[in-house]
């Protein structure tokens, strides 16, 4: 079992909404030498106060099942899965682009745009804040087309993610 | 049932006297005067005042490591709590239950920088398995429950619970533990059956097993000792226990082969690095057990059981891993093994067992003890020797003195040996010491250390005269840092830097100015006078031994090795330097 190939995981984690409880895990990552690519956290479920922690992160498979295991056994903690692992799954980022340009270059983000389904939540004469959603390969993309167009500031969420079908946490 | 309405710190006490709490080891401060003023007014509960916070909290590790149960703190805020993190840290590398109460500022003033605030639950976050701020009064008794639950099921560790004054002062409900739910935290006990009967029959068709077992065991109680001692006796293989597990095990017994590791027996580091079945019990393979991990046991298939899943595969890959209580476990070990009639092929075994006879006639642990000069393994010889007919606990601090002590004193019994393993704190055998004596006031406690640890807690020999806790100190003094001095001798050409004791007090007025008999020896001749003397005395102790300054501690995995190229001692190798870079980089 001596896999020394590192591979992404998207690990969803079901936790109390405490207070200190996304520093536990942030300082678990940190503390233990993990990667984290993308964290998002949100309540999901007001009556139980309970929110869900989505973690991008990559590693061997010994250390994916580290930190898996290492996240279980933290006391707020009520459930870890691994997106990855347990089959297909749905992956969303939603990102905020500004781009600052005038001419063709502001005509073309605007085609782009169109092409990605982007829209523009907010507009002046020499900027567009563009939304964009989707996985956070296709944003990686769209931004790389707005960087010669007059890409000024980027705010990304994190990925959000969940299993296909009926399958549920 | 209606709710009873108490002060904060009414329902802190009740709490602890409904969860069993005897005693409590503190030191009072301006945030936690309301709990010391109820500590005032009641006397079910017991309060021990040590003299430093970091003392109290080794204090209940060494009354929770000799009895099972959960050793209980109380400090201030600010710097009463950061005092106990080292303690804190200790207990959580170790796996020692352990309820620490932290006073904290009144909650209106936290996060503004007020008088002896520090963010408790912040910096105690990575060194304790859970912590708590109460910021609610209607959550401090369920708090004060759970936090017991956490730290003593599962794998035990220190939990803190942050009381700001005003929840103390404050009105608050308490319910009885039974009226607590848990609703997160409930760890696995039972095994899985299939994994068992998979890892037995695995066992069975071993050719060189061995049974390589940890501080788990003790945690998991006296009848996952017996029933380790039962399952070992009935398979005939070999068994070796790490530094934390001493005692899981008869030392007196034939199949035990001695501690492994680093400073292990070199017949216990061969059967690891030559077994072809090994099976780690309640045992982290923690890098002062495995040497370097490339060539640790490379012929072997590995059975694992903790009730920690984040122990299994952390730093070994192993083929099963079974997540569930030690002793759980090796109940249905037992009966599989039984009912399946499972017995590992006799002429294999034997042969294995020739094998062995041959590492251990090297008798890597010999030692002359000459005329002139006391040898430090002697010390700790001739003090089994001389309290073999009486209860004894153990404590040590950290550094070769603790790697002697736990090399020749042989434990039989589980909760009789306590050493700080994982962090390998200094300053933490005499405070250990103090909680043990504590618990056990009819025992007799000898606490082995060093000149250079013994300085690190040094304050706790008030605590001992205060409590007339009849603690035996003996120091085994080389005038060194000697585990420095001997990587310094080994590794980096015998250039000792910063490590010899250049000012040491002189113990025996030391002792006295506390108020109890301090004794020296610096002649083998005398040693056994002194040991009976210092046992005869009723009262705290301290024996500082002159033993030899330039005595290593042998044998040795040297850092980055394996277990095959042991450092056998002066005896059958010598003094050496080590040829290793990587060794150097390594700790």
């Amino acid at each position: 079992m001596k896999e020394t190939e590192i591979s992404k995981h998207t690990i969803s984690v079901l936790v109390d909404n405490e207070s200190g409880v996304l520093a536990r895990v942030i300082g678990l990552f940190s503390g233990r030498g993990y990667n984290i690519e993308s964290l998002t956290v949100a309540e999901v479920d007001a009556r139980a106060h309970q929110s869900r922690i989505t973690v991008v992160t990559s590693g061997t498979p010994m250390v994916i099942e580290q930190i898996k295991a290492q996240l279980s056994r933290l006391v707020p903690i009520h459930k870890v899965s691994d997106l990855t692992l347990a089959g297909p799954s749905v992956e969303r980022e939603l990102a905020l682009v500004k781009v600052i340009a005038a001419g063709e270059k502001r005509v073309e983000s605007l085609r782009i745009a169109d092409i990605f389904k982007a829209r523009a939540v907010d507009a002046t004469n020499d900027s567009f804040v563009y939304e964009i959603i989707g996985s956070p390969e296709k944003i990686d993309a769209f931004i790389k087309l707005m960087e010669p167009l007059g890409l000024s500031e980027i705010s990304r969420t994190g990925v959000a993610a969940i299993s296909r079908g009926t399958l549920t946490m | 049932m209606a709710e009873r309405i108490l002060s904060g710190s009414e329902v802190v006490l009740q709490a602890l006297a409904d969860q069993g709490v005897e005693v409590v080891f503190g030191y009072p401060g301006g945030a936690v005067l309301p709990l010391y003023d109820e500590i005032f007014k009641q006397n079910r509960i017991r309060h021990v005042l040590v003299r430093h916070e970091q003392a109290a909290v080794h204090a209940a590790e060494g009354y929770a490591r000799s009895t099972g149960k959960v050793g209980v703190v109380l400090v201030t805020s600010g710097p009463g709590a950061t005092n106990a993190v080292t303690g804190l840290t200790d207990a959580l590398m170790d796996s020692i239950p352990v309820v620490c109460l932290t006073g904290q500022v009144p909650t209106h003033l936290i996060g503004n920088d007020a008088f002896q605030e520090a963010d408790t639950t912040g910096i105690t976050r990575p060194c304790t398995k859970h912590n708590y701020l109460v910021k609610n009064p209607d959550k401090l008794a369920r708090t004060m429950h759970e936090a017991f639950h956490v730290a003593s099921s599962g794998r035990p560790g220190p939990v803190v619970i942050d009381l700001p004054k005003d929840i103390l002062v404050g009105k608050a409900p308490y319910l009885e533990p039974a009226q607590v739910q848990h609703r997160t935290y409930n760890p696995v006990v039972k095994g899985d059956r299939a994994q068992i009967e998979e890892a037995m029959e695995m066992l069975a068709s071993a050719k060189k097993p061995i049974l390589y077992c940890g501080g788990g065991v003790i945690n998991s109680g006296t009848q996952a000792c017996k029933l380790l001692t039962e399952f070992t006796r009935m398979t005939g293989a070999p068994i070796t226990l790490t530094l934390m597990g001493l005692g899981a095990y008869p030392a007196s017994d034939n199949q035990y082969l001695g501690m492994v590791g680093m400073h292990g027996t070199y017949e216990s580091n061969m059967s690891m690095h030559d077994c072809d079945v090994m099976v780690a019990i309640g045992a982290r393979f923690d890098d002062r057990v495995t040497g370097n991990l490339d060539f640790f046991a490379p012929n072997s298939q590995k059975i694992q059981i903790d009730i920690d899943q984040s122990s299994i595969n952390k730093n070994v890959p192993v083929d099963i891993g079974i997540v569930g209580d030690v002793g759980h476990v090796l109940e249905d070990m037992i009966k599989i093994w039984k009912a399946k009639q499972y017995k590992i092929e006799a002429s294999a075994l034997d042969g294995w067992w020739k094998e062995i006879e041959g590492w251990r006639s090297k008798r890597c642990l010999s030692y002359k003890q000459p005329k002139d000069v006391i040898k430090p393994q002697h010390v700790i010889r001739s003090i089994h020797a001389a309290t073999r007919d009486r209860k004894t606990y153990i404590t040590t601090d950290v550094g070769q003195h603790q790697m002697w002590a736990a090399q020749h004193f042989g434990f039989e019994h589980p909760y009789e040996w306590m050493t700080s393993g994982g962090l390998g704190t200094m300053g933490y055998g005499m405070p250990a010491a103090l909680g043990v004596q504590v618990a056990h006031p009819d025992a007799t406690v000898v606490c082995f250390t060093g000149d250079a640890s013994i300085m690190m807690n040094i304050q706790e020999c008030a605590t001992m005269t205060q409590y007339r806790l009849p603690i035996k100190t003996v120091i085994l003094n080389n005038r060194y840092m000697g585990m420095v001095r001997q990587w310094q001798q080994l590794l980096h050409g015998s250039r000792y830097s910063e490590s010899y004791s250049e000012t040491l007090p002189d113990f025996v007025k030391l002792s006295e100015a506390f108020g109890f008999t301090g004794l020296t020896c610096n002649n083998p001749a005398d040693l056994d006078d002194a040991i009976k003397q210092m046992l005869e005395i009723d009262g705290p102790v301290i024996l500082d031994v002159a033993v030899d300054d330039k005595e290593n501690c042998y044998p040795m995995i040297p850092s980055g090795k394996p277990h095959n190229e042991m450092l056998l001692g002066q005896e059958t190798k010598g003094d050496e330097a080590i040829d290793s870079d990587e060794g150097m980089v390594l700790v």
